[in-house]
C-alpha cells in the first residue's frame, strides 16, 4: 500500500512541472502585457512611464530566464509579486481568498453527495417509473440552466421580493459585533443560495453515475445470488449492490475538483464573492501573469490533490488494488 | 456476441423507444430547423435597430417584444439559434477529432506513445477548464471562431480517454485478431474494426460536448468576452436581458428558455445514445 | 456584461471621486421620504457599491477608479477642484505665483495632523514630489513633477516650485496625494510600502480594514481641519455584476452607485422607488468618439471624415445608447466648462448630404456600396470587448454608414490586447473609444504632431501645425483669457479636420438613499462636498459610535 501511494505521489512530480510550462507558456503566447491594463489610456500615462514599468516589472528579460526564476521559486509556493499595483506576493492573495471558495465547494460536494446518491440509487431501482425520469429531467435541468440566470431569479425571489436571504456578499455590515455563533449564523445566511445553486448544477454528474452504477451492479452475478438467497429487495439493494456501486463515486471525487473551480468564476462573480474564481477573472482581465500563473497552478495542484486522494481511498476500498 | 453491439439495427427502435431521449431530439431537430431557416420563425431583421421601440414588451409585432435596440427579440434568438448551436457543433467537432486522434494512436499503438500522450492528457485535466478558456479567449479576442476553437481544444481529452479505453479492449478481440491474419494493415485496422465500434461513447460524449459548449458561451458572455455583439448568441441576448432582468423580463427569459431546453435536450439525447447502444443495460 | 467602469478610460491625475465628478447638476424627485427634521447630525454610515476593488491606496501608483476613490476619503492634495470646477486649496491655504508665470510658492495649511497624531509639513510636500520623479516609484503621473526645475521647503509651511518656463497645467498636478514622509521614507518603493495597504493619511476618514475583494471600511476623523464629516462610516462593497449591485441597492444592501441609463431611465421610474431614493444627474467628464486613422487612404481626405460625420445620428446615439442620457459632443472638452467653445462647425445627420459629400471626394455608388477606383468602401472599426455602451454604438453606426453605402465591420478586442496590440501599434482602421476630459484643458498629448510615436496617444496621427502651436501656447501661460482663445481655435480646427467624429458626452447618474441629506449638485456633481453630507438623527439606519 506505502509503495502505492510512494509510486502515485512521484507520478505527480513531472505532471507538476509539465502543468506549470504549459500554462507559462501559454501567457507568454499572449498578446499584450500587464502594463496595457494597468495604465488605460491615460494622457499622463507616456511611452516614457510604460518603459520604466516595463523594466520595473522585469518583462525586458529572456523568456526562459523568467521562466526559470518563476519555476525555481514555485517550489516553495513562491508565485512572485502580483503585478497589480498593491504588488503584493501572489501566494498571499491566493491564500485569503482561498479558503471561501473551497468551502463553498465542500458544501456544495457534499449537499451533492447527500441528494445525488440517494436520487440515482432510487432511479437505478425503479428504472423507467415516474420518478426516475422526473428526476432525470430534474437533475439535467440544474445543469441546463445557466447559472447567472437562474441566481438572478433566486436573489429576485429570496432577496428582494420575500426579503428572506441577502443578495450577495458573505457577510453583513454588522458581522463583526456578532457573537461566534452569530457570525456561523451570518455565513451560513449569505452562503445558502450560492450553495444550493452550485449544488444544483451539479447533481446531474453525479446521480447519473451513481445510477449507471447502480444499474450494472445489480446485473451482476453476487446481486442476483443475494436475491436467489431470498434476501429482501432492501438488503440486496442497499447492503449489496450499493456498497459497491459506490465505490467508483470515490474517483469522481477527484475529478470533479477542476469543473467545480471553474464553476465559481461565475458564482462569485455574480454573488460578489471575494474568493479564488473572481480573484482569477480579474488576474486575466488585468494580465496579471504571476497571478494567472499562479492560480493555475494552484488550481491544477489542487485537481492534483484530489485524484491522488480519490486513488489512494479507491485502492484502500478495494481489495484487488490493496493487495497488489 | 456480434462485434458492433454498439450501433446495430435494434439501436434506434431502443432510443425511440426512451421517451425522454425522443424528446430530447424533438427538441434538437426543432432548433435545427430554426438555425436552418430562420426566415420560417421570424421575418425580423435580427439587426435592425429601432430607436423608437427600445425595450418593449410582446405584441403582435414583436412577438417575443424587443431588446435594448429596438431589435426584435425573436430575431435575434431565432439567428443566435445558428450562431450558438455553431460554437457548440464546431467546438465538438475539434475536441472529437483531436480526442480520436489521441485515443486511436494511443490505444492502437500503446508502449511510449501511449505513455507521452497519455500523460499530457493527465497534464491537461488537472487544469481547470474554465480558467484555461478564460485566459486564452481574454488574450486572443472574443471572436467566435476563437471561442469555438478554445472550447475545443480544451474538451478533447475525456474523448481520448474513451477511445483509448475502447480501442484497448477492442485491439485484444477475435475479430482484430482475425483481420491482422487476413493481412490487414494498421490503417485499416483501425478504420475498418476499431473506428465503427468506439462510435457510440464518441456519439454521447459529443452530444454532451455540445450541451457543455452552450453553456460555456453563455457564461463567457455573462462576462464580457463571448460572442460579441451585435452578432446575436443566446449567451449575449441573455446577458443583455440580465441587466434589464426585472423590467423587460422577455429579454432574459427567451433566450434562457432556447439554452435551458437545448441544453436538456442534448443532455437527454445523449443518455438515450448511451442506454440504446448499450444492449445490457435495457432493463432490469 | 454591461459597462464596465473596470475598464474605463481614468482622467488626469490624482484627483478622487471626491472632487473629480463634474458637471452642472439637478436632483431628481428630492426626498419625498417622511417629513423629519432636517438638522444635520452625526452618526450613521453610508455604503457605496463599487464595481472593481481596489488594488492599493496611494494614488501616485494606482490608475484605477476604484482605488483612486478610496483613497479620496484618506488623502489630501495641496490644491483640489471645488464645486464650479476651479482650483482651490486643499493643504495649501493659498498659492502665488510669480508674474513671469514659472515660480508658484504654496503657504500650507497650519495644525493639520496625519491621522498618527504627527504634524503635516512642507517636508511631506518635498517628500512627496522626490518620490514622484524618483525612478523606484512606478508611477504613470511622474511627467507634470519632472517639468520642475527646482523645488524648495523654506520653513515648515511653505512650498516653493520653479519651472524652467510657465506651466499651466503644473498648477492642477498639485491636487496629487501628499504623502506621509515619516512613514514611507524608509521604503524606497512606495507601492511595496505597507501604507498602500493601510494607509495612514490627512483627509477626512481614516483606513480602519480592507477585505480584499469584499470591502474597505473608513471610519471619521474627528479632528479633520475642515470639521468632523457627519457620516460617520464609509463602507465600500465590491459588486463585480451591475445586475447583482442594482438588486442590492433595491434591498438595502447599497446606499449609493451609478446607474445604467436603462436603469435610471426606466426601471427607477416607480412611485417605490422615488420614494427610497434620490437620483441625480449631471454630464460626466468624458467623451465617446469614433477615431480614424489618418494615414488610410480612405481617411485622408477630410471631405470623407466630415461626410462620416454627417452620416453619423448623434440623437439615435443617444436614445439608444444613453435612452437620452447624454448630449451630442462637438469636441474634447465639455460643455459649459470655460475652455469649451459652443460655436464650432456642427455635422447635423444628413445621409443626402454625406453621399454628396462623397461623390465629390470621388466615392460611386454600386450596387448599394460605395466604390471608388474599383475598391469597396469597406472597413473593420474596432473598440474594447465587454463595454456596452461602445458596442451598441458600433452597432448603430454601421446601421447609419450601411444607409450612405459604407460597410462598416465590428471587431471587439479585449483591453490590454486591444491597446497593446491594435492602439499602440497603429494597426487599425477606425476605432470607437473614449477619453475623460480633465478639467485642465491641455491635451497636448493627445493632438500635438510630436506625439503620433508607437505607444503614445496621439494614435490617430494627426498633425497640424496651427494646432501645435496653439497647444503649446496654452498651456505655457496662466491668462485665463489668453488659454481660452487658443483652445477655442483648437476645437475650431478639429471640428473643421474631424481626425474623430466626436459622438457623445454622458451624464453621470448616481442615486443616493434618501436619507441623506445635504448634496447639492453642482457643475463637480455631488460627492465634492460628502464630508458636509449628515442623516438625521430621526433616520439614522446603522448605530455607530465614532
Amino acid at each position: 500500500m506505502l509503495r502505492y501511494i510512494a509510486r502515485r505521489l512521484l507520478l505527480t512530480v513531472p505532471l507538476l512541472v509539465g502543468i506549470s510550462l504549459i500554462s507559462f507558456l501559454m501567457m507568454h503566447m499572449a498578446p499584450g502585457g500587464p502594463i496595457g491594463a494597468g495604465t488605460d489610456l491615460n494622457p499622463k500615462a507616456t511611452a516614457e512611464s510604460r518603459a520604466r514599468l516595463k523594466a520595473y516589472y522585469g518583462l525586458d528579460r529572456p523568456l526562459h530566464v523568467q521562466y526559470g526564476r518563476w519555476l525555481g521559486r514555485m517550489a516553495t509556493l513562491d508565485f512572485g509579486d502580483s503585478f497589480s499595483p498593491d504588488g503584493r506576493p501572489v501566494a498571499e492573495k491566493i491564500k485569503e481568498r482561498i479558503p471561501i471558495t473551497l468551502t463553498i465547494n465542500v458544501l456544495s460536494m457534499g449537499l451533492i453527495f447527500l441528494v445525488a446518491i440517494p436520487v440515482g440509487v432510487y432511479s437505478a431501482v425503479r428504472k423507467g417509473s415516474l420518478f426516475d425520469r422526473i428526476s432525470t429531467v430534474a437533475v439535467f435541468t440544474g445543469f441546463a440552466i445557466p447559472t447567472f440566470w437562474l441566481a438572478l431569479l433566486m436573489m429576485i425571489l429570496f432577496g428582494v421580493k420575500l426579503g428572506w436571504l441577502p443578495i450577495s456578499g458573505i457577510s453583513s455590515l454588522d458581522h463583526e459585533s456578532l457573537g461566534a455563533i452569530g457570525k456561523l449564523a451570518d455565513r451560513a445566511h449569505h452562503l445558502l443560495l450560492p450553495v444550493l445553486l452550485a449544488g444544483f448544477g451539479g447533481l446531474a454528474g453525479m446521480s447519473r453515475y451513481m445510477r449507471s452504477n447502480m444499474l450494472e451492479v445489480i446485473r451482476q452475478d453476487y446481486v442476483a445470488t443475494a436475491r436467489a438467497k431470498g434476501l429482501p429487495e432492501r438488503t440486496v439493494v442497499f447492503r449489496h449492490a450499493m456498497r459497491n456501486a459506490l465505490l467508483p463515486v470515490i474517483t469522481i471525487l477527484g475529478l470533479s475538483v477542476p469543473d467545480l473551480l471553474g464553476g465559481s468564476v461565475i458564482f462569485e462573480t455574480i454573488f460578489a464573492i471575494p474568493g479564488m474564481g473572481q480573484l482569477f477573472y480579474q488576474g486575466v482581465m488585468s494580465r496579471d501573469y504571476p497571478l494567472i500563473m499562479g492560480i493555475l497552478t494552484i488550481g491544477a495542484f489542487l485537481t492534483l490533490l484530489g485524484n491522488l486522494l480519490a486513488d489512494v481511498g479507491y485502492a484502500l476500498a478495494d481489495p484487488r488494488i490493496r493487495q497488489g | 456476441m456480434k462485434e458492433s453491439a454498439g450501433m446495430g439495427r435494434g439501436f434506434a427502435r431502443r432510443l425511440l423507444r426512451n421517451r425522454l431521449a425522443a424528446a430530447g431530439g424533438a427538441v434538437i431537430l426543432f432548433f435545427f430547423l430554426v438555425s436552418a431557416l430562420p426566415g420560417l420563425f421570424s421575418s425580423h431583421e435580427p439587426n435592425r435597430i429601432d430607436i423608437v421601440n427600445i425595450l418593449r414588451p410582446p405584441s403582435a409585432a414583436h412577438p417575443l417584444g424587443t431588446d435594448d435596440l429596438g431589435r426584435d427579440v425573436l430575431a435575434r434568438v431565432v439567428h443566435g439559434a445558428r450562431v450558438s448551436l455553431k460554437v457548440g457543433f464546431v467546438a465538438v467537432g475539434i475536441a472529437t477529432v483531436l480526442g480520436l486522434l489521441v485515443g486511436l494512436l494511443s490505444g492502437f499503438y500503446g508502449g511510449w506513445v501511449d505513455a507521452v500522450l497519455m500523460r499530457f492528457v493527465d497534464m491537461m485535466l488537472c487544469f481547470p477548464t474554465f480558467f484555461l478558456i478564460l485566459s486564452v479567449i481574454a488574450f486572443l479576442e472574443p471572436s467566435i471562431w476563437n471561442i469555438m476553437a478554445v472550447i475545443g481544444l480544451t474538451g478533447w481529452m475525456g474523448v481520448a480517454r474513451l477511445v483509448r479505453a475502447e480501442t484497448l479492449s477492442l485491439k485484444e478481440r477475435d475479430f482484430v485478431a482475425a483481420a491482422r491474419a487476413q493481412g490487414a494493415g494498421d490503417a485499416r485496422i483501425i478504420l475498418r474494426h476499431v473506428l465503427p465500434n468506439t462510435l457510440a461513447p464518441i456519439l454521447v460524449a459529443a452530444t454532451l460536448g455540445v450541451a457543455g459548449a452552450i453553456l460555456t458561451e453563455s457564461a463567457l458572455s455573462f462576462l464580457g468576452i463571448g460572442v460579441q455583439p451585435p452578432t446575436p448568441s443566446w449567451g449575449n441576448i441573455l446577458t443583455a436581458g440580465k441587466d434589464n432582468i426585472e423590467y423587460a423580463w422577455w429579454l432574459s427569459l427567451f433566450p434562457g428558455l432556447a439554452i435551458l431546453v437545448t441544453v436538456l435536450g442534448y443532455n437527454l439525447l445523449g443518455e438515450g445514445i448511451r442506454d440504446a447502444a448499450d444492449p445490457r443495460l435495457k432493463g432490469r | 456584461m454591461s459597462e464596465s467602469p473596470r475598464w474605463a478610460v481614468l482622467s488626469s491625475i490624482a484627483l478622487s471621486l471626491l472632487l473629480a465628478a463634474c458637471g452642472g447638476g439637478k436632483p431628481e424627485g428630492a426626498g419625498k421620504g417622511t417629513p423629519v427634521s432636517d438638522v444635520p447630525a452625526y452618526g450613521d454610515a453610508i455604503v457605496e457599491g463599487s464595481i472593481g476593488d481596489v488594488s492599493g491606496f496611494l494614488t501616485a501608483v494606482t490608475t484605477d477608479a476604484s482605488s483612486h476613490e478610496a483613497a479620496g476619503y484618506v488623502f489630501n492634495g495641496l490644491v483640489r477642484y471645488d464645486r464650479n470646477l476651479k482650483l482651490e486649496g486643499e493643504l495649501a491655504e493659498s498659492w502665488e505665483i510669480s508674474p513671469d508665470g514659472r515660480k508658484i510658492t504654496f503657504h500650507l495649511r497650519k495644525g493639520v495632523k496625519w491621522h498618527d497624531g504627527l504634524p503635516f509639513t512642507s517636508d511631506d510636500v518635498m517628500f512627496t514630489y522626490r518620490r514622484m520623479i524618483d525612478p523606484r516609484t512606478p508611477t504613470a503621473y511622474g511627467e507634470d513633477f519632472k517639468q520642475v526645475k527646482h523645488a524648495a521647503a523654506p520653513d515648515p509651511h511653505t512650498f516653493v516650485v520653479e519651472y524652467a518656463r510657465p506651466f499651466a497645467p503644473a498648477l492642477a498636478s498639485w491636487g496629487m496625494h501628499v504623502l506621509p514622509k515619516h512613514l514611507l521614507e524608509n521604503h524606497p518603493d512606495i507601492s511595496k510600502s505597507p501604507l498602500n495597504k493601510k494607509p495612514v493619511g490627512s483627509g477626512p476618514y481614516r483606513f480602519v480594514e480592507w477585505k480584499t475583494g469584499e470591502k474597505v471600511v473608513f471610519d471619521v476623523s474627528p479632528d479633520y481641519f475642515e470639521g468632523k464629516p457627519y457620516i460617520a462610516r464609509v463602507i465600500s462593497r465590491v459588486i463585480p455584476d451591475q445586475a447583482t449591485m442594482f438588486l442590492e441597492l433595491k434591498s438595502g444592501g447599497v446606499d449609493i452607485m451609478t446607474l445604467t441609463p436603462p436603469q435610471y431611465v426606466r426601471q427607477t421610474e416607480t412611485a417605490e422607488f422615488r420614494k427610497s431614493f434620490n437620483k441625480f444627474k449631471y454630464t460626466a467628464s468624458g467623451y465617446t468618439y469614433l477615431g480614424f486613422r489618418l494615414s488610410h487612404p480612405f481617411f485622408k481626405d477630410r471631405r470623407v471624415r466630415q461626410a462620416i460625420a454627417h452620416a453619423a445620428d448623434k440623437k439615435a446615439l443617444i436614445d439608444g445608447v444613453l435612452l437620452g442620457m447624454g448630449q451630442e459632443a462637438t469636441g474634447p472638452y465639455k460643455p459649459g466648462t470655460w475652455a469649451f467653445n459652443p460655436d464650432v462647425k456642427k455635422y447635423p445627420h444628413d445621409p443626402g448630404r454625406a453621399k454628396a459629400m462623397l461623390a465629390e471626394a470621388g466615392w460611386k455608388e454600386k450596387g448599394g456600396v460605395l466604390e471608388k477606383d474599383g475598391q469597396p468602401f469597406e472597413f473593420t472599426v474596432l473598440t474594447n470587448a465587454g463595454n456596452d455602451a461602445r458596442s451598441k454604438t458600433a452597432a448603430i453606426l454601421q446601421q447609419n454608414l450601411a444607409e450612405v453605402g459604407i460597410r462598416m465591420k465590428i471587431r471587439t478586442v479585449e483591453w490590454a490586447a486591444f491597446i497593446n496590440e491594435f492602439i499602440d501599434k497603429r494597426k487599425f482602421d477606425a476605432v470607437i473609444l473614449g477619453w475623460n476630459i480633465t478639467p485642465d484643458p491641455d491635451q497636448f498629448d493627445i493632438w500635438h504632431s510630436s506625439k503620433t510615436g508607437p505607444k503614445e496617444l496621439n494614435h490617430v496621427g494627426f498633425a497640424n501645425s496651427e494646432v501645435d502651436r496653439l497647444l503649446d501656447e496654452g498651456r505655457s501661460t496662466f491668462d485665463l483669457e489668453q488659454r481660452k482663445k487658443a483652445y477655442f481655435r483648437i476645437q475650431e480646427i478639429l471640428a473643421e479636420e474631424q481626425p474623430y467624429v466626436f459622438l457623445y458626452v454622458p451624464e453621470a447618474l448616481p442615486v443616493v438613499h434618501h436619507r441623506f441629506r445635504g448634496i447639492a449638485p453642482a457643475p463637480a456633481g455631488i460627492t465634492y462636498n460628502f464630508v458636509k453630507w449628515y442623516v438625521p438623527a430621526a433616520l439614522q439606519k446603522h448605530k455607530i459610535q465614532p
